[in-house]
């Protein structure tokens, strides 16, 4: 990766090196969402659609998606099920032994937000994006294997928006709710209280 | 007569149920648990004080309750009672062997000698209920991470961390 860092810088100085950089960054997404390896993360009860996604019937092989149990072979992480603070740990260590480029799937309610946990609960984390970086939201509970497939595409989508040089995007347009999007909802109940209190009382003044 | 395996008590051919003759084989063998003996959910049950409790499960081992099932806590307040759960496959019945530790002095003597299936489930009671079984061989957290404070099944656990339910739900 040393690289294509030190190529990147080197391309963007040079003049006419961004139309070099913008079809390597084609290429290198291109390859990079076709075969994404994923580490099976499975903890609770999604993980039964996660593993029905891989077998003959929904087969994501034909996506280039195929679990290895093993984080240093994979790229994105597929978080299937309820994550207690117990497991916090070993979840975060797994996703630091992913080499880069790494993305996080956040499947299931469990995951995105604890799921019916997220109340009188006193083991459960409430939500993985509170100590991971998660790229897709698939709610659901569960949710079925083509809803996780649909993810993958999305994912997919993503991915084509990045590019190889550091803080440069592609100006691709993006299904996906991003964090300005309005579309993009939030995962804490009092965040979101907050926010509504804010705004109607700014509204007033 | 307590250095020594007692022998088979002898079936009746005419025996009612299996706790009948569960009832007979414990009260020839040990007279002294016959008035605490009584029926629960179609099994046999004990009640016994905490100083009795290791002996009355080496009794009740002995007599043909060869496996251990489980063992629970239930918080009654100033009080928690200890449910083990054993079978026969001799009887052919279960049976619920009970007994009280109080709440300032949460401990009680360990039976992972007599069954060592008792090991993790002793672990998770004192995890989860915080009363100590004196003589464990390795008496650790087993689902709470190992710096939790508190035993979070106890009725006055409080943590703050925890969102309560909104009525609306």
């Amino acid at each position: 990766m040393a690289l294509v860092d030190g190529l990147t810088k080197g391309l963007e100085r040079i003049p006419g090196g961004s139309v070099i950089l913008t079809s390597m960054d084609a290429l290198a997404d291109w390859s990079r969402g076709q075969s994404l390896w994923a580490m099976p993360m499975g903890t609770a009860c999604c993980a039964m659609e996660l593993i029905a996604c891989s077998f003959s019937r929904f087969d994501f092989d034909r996506l280039g998606t195929f679990p290895r149990p093993d984080p240093r072979h994979t790229d994105v992480m597929i978080l299937a099920g309820t994550i207690t603070k117990k497991m916090q740990p070993a979840v975060k260590r797994l996703y630091e032994q992913m080499p880069d480029p790494k993305y996080v799937v956040a499947m299931g309610n469990c995951t995105i937000t604890g799921g019916i946990f997220y109340y009188d609960s006193y083991s459960v984390v409430r939500g993985a994006d509170e100590f991971l970086p998660v790229d897709v939201y698939i709610a659901g509970c569960p949710p079925r294997p083509e809803a996780l497939q649909d993810g993958i595409l999305r994912l997919r989508e993503l991915i084509h928006t990045r590019s190889l040089a550091e803080g440069r995007t592609h100006e691709r347009d993006l299904t996906l709710p991003g964090p300005d999007s309005p579309r993009a909802g939030t995962t804490d109940a009092a965040r979101g209280r907050l926010v509504r209190t804010s705004e109607s009382s700014g509204g007033e003044a | 007569m307590s250095d020594q395996t007692p022998a088979p008590v002898p079936v009746p051919a005419d025996a009612g149920s299996s706790l009948e003759i569960l009832r007979e084989a414990l009260c020839s063998v040990h007279p002294d648990l016959c008035p605490l003996f009584s029926v629960e959910f179609a099994d046999g049950s004990l009640m016994v004080s905490r100083a009795q409790m290791h002996s009355t499960a080496a009794k009740l081992k002995e007599l043909g309750f060869e496996r251990f099932g489980m063992v629970t806590a239930v918080d009654f307040g100033d009080d928690f009672e200890l449910v083990y759960r054993l079978h026969s496959s001799r009887f052919g019945v279960g049976m619920f062997l009970k007994t009280e530790v109080p709440r300032d002095e949460p401990a009680i003597e360990t039976i992972t000698d007599l069954w060592a299936a008792s090991d993790w489930h002793e672990r998770e009671v004192y995890d989860l209920m915080g009363i100590e079984f004196v003589g464990h061989p390795d008496l650790r957290r087993i689902l709470l991470p190992d710096d939790w404070v508190g035993y979070p099944l106890r009725k006055d656990y409080h943590d703050d961390g925890v969102i309560p339910r909104p009525d609306y739900i």
